[in-house]
């Protein structure tokens, strides 16, 4: 795929690679850094495989000291930084490009500490997502946000994208959930917004930099909020026999003011792949299923479970399969979160990320069924119903070229379909590079200009994940 | 993934394996996360993806493996974690053993790599050489100090401290027929194997001892040699098809005269390879077939006694930690069927965190690298310890070893406790 273009590398900088690599060398300790041009291949590109750029050297810093010096020795010299987690982006946020140093966090993966009486976590940013409710599950607490990518993905990428997941319905996403961090500005300063509270006085500067995809600074520390277990949680699967049901079901469960704590949206292709990695025992012979997942006392649950059945029927849903125990609780959750990687199972794919409001969303899945088939495609749907949040897999051949140029645009037919129905671009993934262009379609040029200049204020120079979020033409001079 | 392969590229089987391969990889980064290397290193090079994508680039490209390539790959534990976690189905472990050949193809390691290398490759796999190896080992003790400190020598000084104070007189399984007894219920073969023999010969004398009370012929082989695994991991392909060739023929004639039910493997990380003889040797015209009949019969012992229906036993008061060798659950997916068989057998059962991570162990890793094997080890020894256990089980000889130079706690096979719960003595290291 070539159609989203990168910024040009600048010739000083990759003209003087050399000497960088030489300087970057004494700012790190031995073994942090990556230099040899095969060696930099396998930093080339993210989840967004699609698009590939090797960058002009990795950095992979042990502490926030040597982030700090790393970002301002490339300050210094307008060399463009790339930083990256666990590279799990499914929007490009970590591909580099050619005269870009990689500022990799992975490294940094420790649990800080744990404040149960303030119910927080303070992590360092390379630390993964799963990582930090496995380390406080004993005692009875987790960290809501779960993107499907939680086993791999870290909590500085989540930040940077301001990353969803399947329990965000009731909990909300990252934002709702970080309380403070610490941060490198561009220049090396080191800063720290908010704290253990809720609100900290001041510009909500948090907010600000939770979704700014690496282009304000880097963080590198991040204190969470954790959340007691709720006593019981049951997922229970609701099978339909259109996705258009099974879309509207949503709606009404929503519009009845219910919110279980997950409500998860799967087609029939889904279906299959997700069976085929996890034998969740997810049923076959429906064209779309939804797993409802609702928590609290028995009680609590078995109320709330009778309204949605009841609201299930009249959208005549065909099957109601309640998971029998906490094995198949756990496997009807790892199939859907493993839907994205299972795919590839059967084809290449890429995943959008288009958010609507639940009134629309037969109306989109309709709508995307009919851009797919128009472009000659395959599409899987699997996604976050609950938030109107849609992820359709579009499924094709990567080793095609014509067939990879159809997808890419299915892809945006899709994303601007979400876009005109009332939604947005991008749910949980981040514009990345992916729907940079896009950006126009979902935001008048004084809304963008007014943006740039908040990224602006932080980074004047453009250096950090340069390429990324903001449409390549109709930028500010620097 | 997107692949470049060219028509020609593509003429020679292990390229198109491996580029099939390849191709359902989609880059998610889900392995990362189960790699033991990149857990404990941080860097995308030394995870799966990493090192898919090294590999990938130097096929595509034809080259010849270089220092960073081998770097990268050698500090792979041919764990499979990644396998497991991994949601598209990627055969990592087909698509390492490849670039392992081509690195021992294309690659000339220095020299005191060679020489460690070739020593490993000569000795290990040859149970009298091996047992010599380790009588000297007892002298060469005292200078396990001065050769970690040299470079290069390090292997050395883990070959020393690995070896045991003790080596055992018996050889396990002796050859021949050891008759059911009572009436006969079955017939299996047992993998006799080259170190744990020499190491713990009393795995296989108590599985013997187990089989043959419970009615089942076990017979030893006479002309069997070593799976093959220990050459195969370090990409000596040739020397691990010649082993496996001649354990394929040993095997069919017992199938040929008198019938096997199973091929009993008492090594977890012998049990991956033998069940993969079928796709090791599925070039070979004469032995695909045969091998893959082989690879069919293959059992792992806990595998096989869970086919006897064994009685529950009385609860014994004795905690027992058990440790899942990754090619127990990783190669095999053997994952509950142990501590099944333990909880029938009156033990008490603990899984210790971070299961899935690899105890550093891998063969000859230990070994070749030192250091990272050390930083596992102190991991999995921690939480393995942190379940106060009585005693540590295992399935794999090479955890046996790694673990025990770690920890206090005692640790045994499976089978020998399996042994000991169904009418067999108490194993002597419980027997204080």
């Amino acid at each position: 795929m070539e159609q989203i273009g990168f910024l040009p590398p600048k010739p000083a900088v990759l003209s003087r690679r050399r000497e960088i690599v030489g300087d970057l060398k004494d700012l790190l300790p031995e073994g942090c850094l990556v230099h040899e041009p095969r060696s930099l291949v396998p930093f080339e590109t993210d989840a967004f495989v699609s698009y590939r750029r090797a960058p002009l050297a990795v950095a992979l810093p042990e502490t926030t000291a040597q982030v700090a010096a790393v970002l301002k020795y490339c300050h210094r010299y307008g060399i463009p930084v790339v930083p990256r987690g666990a590279g799990t982006s499914l929007s490009g946020g970590a591909i580099p490009q050619e005269d870009a140093v990689v500022l990799g966090l992975s490294k940094m993966t420790r649990i800080l500490e744990v404040d149960y009486a303030n119910r927080t976590a303070t992590v360092q940013a390379g630390v993964t997502n799963l990582s930090i409710s496995d380390a406080v599950s004993a005692d009875g607490y987790f960290y809501a946000p779960d993107p499907s990518s939680q086993l791999a993905c870290t909590i500085g990428g989540n930040i940077a994208m301001n990353s969803g997941g399947a329990h965000c319905l009731k909990y909300g996403v990252t934002t709702n959930n970080l309380l403070g961090v610490k941060m490198v500005l561009v220049d090396g300063t080191v800063i720290e917004l908010g704290g253990k509270a809720l609100d900290a006085p001041g510009l909500d500067l948090l907010g600000l930099v939770c979704g700014s995809e690496g282009q304000l600074g880097v963080v590198t520390e991040a204190t969470v909020r954790l959340i007691a277990k709720p006593e019981g949680a049951r997922p229970v699967l609701f099978g339909f026999d259109s996705s258009e049901e099974a879309g509207a079901c949503v709606a009404d469960i929503i519009g009845a003011g219910i919110i279980p704590v997950a409500i998860e949206f799967m087609d029939k292709p889904a279906i299959e792949i997700c069976e085929a990695f996890a034998q969740a025992g997810y049923p076959m012979d429906v064209e779309a299923l939804l797993i409802v997942e609702v928590e609290g006392s028995e009680a609590e649950m078995d109320g709330m479970l009778q309204s949605i059945v009841e609201i299930a029927g009249r959208h005549g849903v065909k099957v109601v399969k309640e998971s029998q125990s906490a094995t198949q609780a756990a496997l009807i959750w790892r199939g859907r979160k493993s839907a994205f990687g299972a795919t590839g199972r059967i084809a290449d794919y890429i995943c959008m990320d288009g958010t609507v409001p639940l009134s629309q969303l037969s109306n989109v899945l309709r709508g995307t069924a009919e851009i797919v088939a128009r472009h000659g495609l395959r599409v899987a749907n699997v996604f976050h119903a609950g938030d109107g949040n849609m992820h359709p897999l579009i499924l094709f051949n990567a080793n095609d070229p014509e067939d990879a140029a159809r997808a890419e645009a299915a892809g945006n037919d899709i994303l601007k379909l979400c876009v005109d129905a009332g939604g947005c671009l991008t749910g949980e993934h981040g514009v990345g590079i992916e729907k940079r262009e896009l950006m126009r379609h979902q935001y008048t040029d004084a809304d963008l200009a007014q943006q740039m200049a908040v990224r602006a204020a932080f980074d004047p120079q453009w250096i950090l994940n340069p390429s990324k979020v903001f449409p390549l033409e109709g930028r500010p001079a620097v | 993934m997107q692949t470049n392969f060219t028509p020609e590229q593509l003429a020679d089987p292990h390229v198109a394996t491996s580029e099939k391969i390849l191709r359902k990889c989609v880059h998610c980064g889900f392995c990362t996360a189960t790699c033991p290397t990149y857990v404990t290193l941080g860097n995308e090079l030394d995870s799966p993806r990493g090192r898919i994508y090294l590999i990938k680039d130097m096929l595509e490209n034809g080259r010849p493996a270089d220092e960073e390539v081998v770097t990268h790959i050698d500090r792979c534990l041919s764990c499979l974690a990644c396998v497991t976690t991994c949601p598209s189905g990627v055969d990592y472990m087909h698509l390492v053993d490849h670039a392992r050949m081509h690195i021992e193809n294309t690659y000339r390691r220095p020299f005191k790599d060679r020489v460690t290398r070739n020593l490993l490759a000569a000795v290990l796999p040859y149970p009298r050489r091996f047992r010599l190896a380790l009588r000297a080992a007892a002298l060469g003790r005292p200078f396990a100090g001065l050769f970690r400190r040299v470079k290069g020598l390090a292997p050395f000084a883990a070959m020393l401290d690995l070896a045991p104070r003790q080596v055992p007189k018996s050889s396990g399984s002796r050859p021949g027929t050891h008759p059911s007894v009572g009436t006969r219920r079955g017939r299996v073969a047992i993998l006799s194997g080259c170190a744990q023999p020499v190491l713990k010969p009393q795995i296989n004398e108590a599985t013997i001892r187990l089989l043959t009370r419970l009615g089942i012929e076990v017979v030893a082989p006479a002309a069997e040699v070593c799976c093959g695994a220990l050459v195969h991991h370090m990409g000596r392909e040739e020397q691990a098809l010649e082993s496996a060739r001649r354990n394929v023929d040993v095997w069919l004639r017992e199938i040929d005269n008198g019938g096997l039910d199973a091929i009993i493997v008492t090594a977890s990380g012998c049990g991956t390879t033998i069940k993969d003889y079928g796709f090791m040797l599925r070039l070979d015209p004469i032995y695909a077939e045969k091998a893959a009949r082989v690879s069919a019969l293959a059992k792992d012992v806990t595998e096989y006694l869970a086919t006897l229906d064994l009685p529950e036993q009385e609860p014994k008061r004795l905690t027992v930690a058990y440790h899942s060798a990754c090619s127990m659950q990783h190669g095999q997916k053997i994952t509950t069927l142990p501590k099944t068989l333990l909880k029938n057998a009156g033990f008490t059962v603990r899984d210790p965190a971070e299961g899935h991570l690899c105890c550093g162990s891998a063969g000859t890793y230990n070994i070749l690298q030192p250091e990272i094997s050390a930083t596992l080890k102190a991991r999995k020894v921690k939480n393995l310890e942190a379940t106060t256990p009585d005693v540590i089980a295992t399935g794999n000889i090479g955890c046996i070893t790694q673990i025990a130079t770690g920890t206090t706690v005692p640790i045994l096979h499976t089978v020998e406790l399996l042994d000991w719960a169904y009418g067999g003595e108490k194993p002597a290291m419980l027997v204080s």
